[in-house]
């Protein structure tokens, strides 16, 4: 069977899980080879084995952190010379697309971005992605070289399907480029203790209405009592109010959990191109026209400030 | 010496429209009205600051795109770029990314350049590639998804806020940046800005003048396929109730009934 590779998404070997579902998605068409960049790979190869991984090609160097986005597309090209796969797939992370770009160019093959479902076609893998804010669903391929594929989070459910999973170290030859975007400080950022944005269940976000960062902090408590991520729209964030990587929308994060509670966001396409695949919509609003409600399967008219704090204490109730 | 930005910027349908797909799957620029990409303003924006910033730069702004593209060109002219360049041919319809950045790179390079300025990612086909995909062709570095931008002493420098890390960024010029929505509000064009704009240089370019085969771009030359496009059924309004005072009470009732809790 042809052999399929997957670039993992990990932080210091613990892998994260839209990495899982690329191997699930990858089954589809072959057999998966994960490959690992950074420190951690004997850690992780276990979880990749657990999820179908034939083998894990691992190589660690300092030029992966230390520069920018080129070393890690020399060393999944040196992957790809090494394997010959009939795809190579990519989380789509704003790096990863990058990533996967470049790639493509070296390869000469073409590439697709941000599926969020992918099968086996006679003529190649066949992605699904959303077009236009979501308002239409699109079926492509790639149609010259080997198939590069960056796959959205939350686009498969991870099913567990064991295999060998040995570790193999992968020689890289950094090219002269490679060090041409020097990282020269790096600050992680903090942990909320919150699911990831994209990956959660359920999202909580919070716009113009919350009216202040100071107010966030009810946002936050709903999420909590929910076990859910918290998001913020566009409008909130340009007022100073939630961090830029929470932003919900086109020029955020495009989320599509089970549950998404908007509070005080009135709906703008921008934002609505974000969210709009979510499962099921709860908005809560003050304003009867706000074009959130078109899209809701339930929606609140009313005060944010008396409606969270009384579900939070609903949600408390034994 | 004089600094050489080139920004490319994209003629989109407009974001609030009803977008469709053409007959061809190609996107559809009759049934709604064409601007430039909002995330190009950013662009054009910084652009113009680190114009503003060194002794001498001229800043010219690109697209690849119909006729009507014109537009996009014009109101980047108009907010304070220099001159335009345009690349427009028939054979180019249904060009992808990977064809595009191919144009691009050509034009920039026979444009002369010091540094590349583009926005996160367009607004129609909202890859976010683009920048990637110059700088691998053009072989200079990629300082991209930037909120802050500054160029001092040949050197770009800037902040790269990640998913999981905020990134400071230093790289030699010639380089490809790329901006984001967080780098800076865009500044509206002026009365005086419209009306220069209207005598500022547009250079139009065709393939041949790029040396590029008709065969390697448009909709035959793509490396991607479009096989169907589907629209989405439209998501229909539920139940929405006005809180009499039992809305937080309501809400967990209608979520228990879902079992989300």
């Amino acid at each position: 069977m042809a052999e399929v590779l997957v670039l993992v998404d990990h932080v210091d070997g613990a892998v994260r899980k839209p990495t899982l579902e690329l191997l699930t998605l990858a089954r589809r068409i072959g057999d998966p080879v994960a490959v690992h960049l950074g420190a951690g790979a004997d850690e992780a190869a276990k979880t990749l084995a657990e999820y179908g991984a034939v083998k894990v090609l691992a190589a660690d160097a300092p030029e992966f952190a230390d520069y920018l986005v080129v070393p890690k597309v020399d060393a999944l090209q040196a992957a790809y010379d090494a394997v010959s796969p009939a795809a190579v797939l990519v989380p789509s992370s704003s790096e990863g697309k990058e990533i996967a770009a470049r790639l493509a160019v070296r390869i000469g093959s073409g590439i697709i971005t941000d599926a969020v479902d992918l099968e086996a076609g006679d003529e190649g893998p066949v992605a699904s992605q959303s077009a236009f804010a979501a308002a239409f669903t699109t079926k492509s391929r790639v149609s010259k070289g080997t198939p590069v594929i960056t796959v959205k989070p939350n686009s498969a459910a991870p099913e567990a399907a064991p295999a060998a999973g040995a570790v193999e170290q992968l020689s890289v030859t950094f090219g002269e480029k490679s060090t041409g975007t020097k990282v020269v400080a790096r600050t992680p950022r903090e942990s909320t203790g919150r699911p990831e944005l994209t990956e959660a269940a359920i999202v909580v976000s919070g716009g113009r209405g919350v009216n202040g960062a100071e107010n966030f902090h009810i946002i936050e408590s709903l999420a909590d009592s929910l076990g859910a991520a918290v998001g913020a729209s566009r409008a909130a964030v340009d007022a100073g109010w939630y961090p830029h990587s929470n932003q919900v929308g086109q020029t955020g994060k495009t989320v599509s959990p089970q549950l998404y509670i908007a509070t005080g966001i009135s709906g703008a396409i921008q934002h609505r191109a974000g969210m709009q695949t979510s499962k099921t919509i709860v908005a809560i609003n003050k304003d009867a026209e706000a074009p959130i409600f078109e899209v809701a399967d339930y929606g609140i008219e009313g005060d944010l400030f008396e409606i969270a704090p009384a579900l939070i204490a609903e949600l408390a109730k034994p | 010496m004089s600094l050489r930005i080139v920004v490319c910027v994209k003629y989109v349908p407009d974001a609030t429209g009803d977008r469709h797909f053409a007959e061809d799957l190609t996107t559809d620029r009759e049934s709604v009205d064409g601007l430039l990409s909002e995330l190009d303003e950013y662009a054009v924006e910084q652009a113009l600051q680190i114009g503003d910033d060194a002794d001498d730069a001229e800043v010219t702004v690109l697209t690849v795109g119909p006729d009507d593209a014109k537009d996009a060109l014009r109101k980047a002219l108009s907010m304070g770029a220099d001159k335009a360049v345009h690349v427009e041919d028939d054979d180019l319809h249904g060009t992808d990314a990977l064809g595009t950045s191919a144009v691009l790179a050509k034009a920039i390079e026979k444009t002369g350049y010091d540094l590349v300025m583009c926005g996160m990612a367009s607004t129609d086909g909202t890859m976010g590639v683009l920048p990637a995909l110059l700088a691998e062709r053009l072989g200079v570095p990629q300082v991209t998804l930037l909120s802050e931008v500054s160029v001092t002493d040949g050197k770009v420098n800037g902040r790269r806020d990640g998913d999981t890390a905020t990134e400071q960024l230093e790289a030699s010029l010639p380089a490809v940046v790329s901006v984001t929505d967080q780098s800076g509000e865009a500044r509206y064009p002026s009365f005086k800005g419209i009306m220069a704009a209207k005598k500022k240089p547009v250079e139009s370019l065709d393939l041949d003048d790029l040396d590029i085969e008709a065969d390697e771009v448009g909709l035959e030359g793509a490396w991607t396929k479009v096989e169907d496009a589907t629209p989405r059924p439209a998501r229909t309004a539920g139940t929405v109730v006005n809180d009499e005072g039992e809305g937080g009470k309501q809400l967990a009732e209608y979520l228990a009934g879902q079992k989300f809790i």
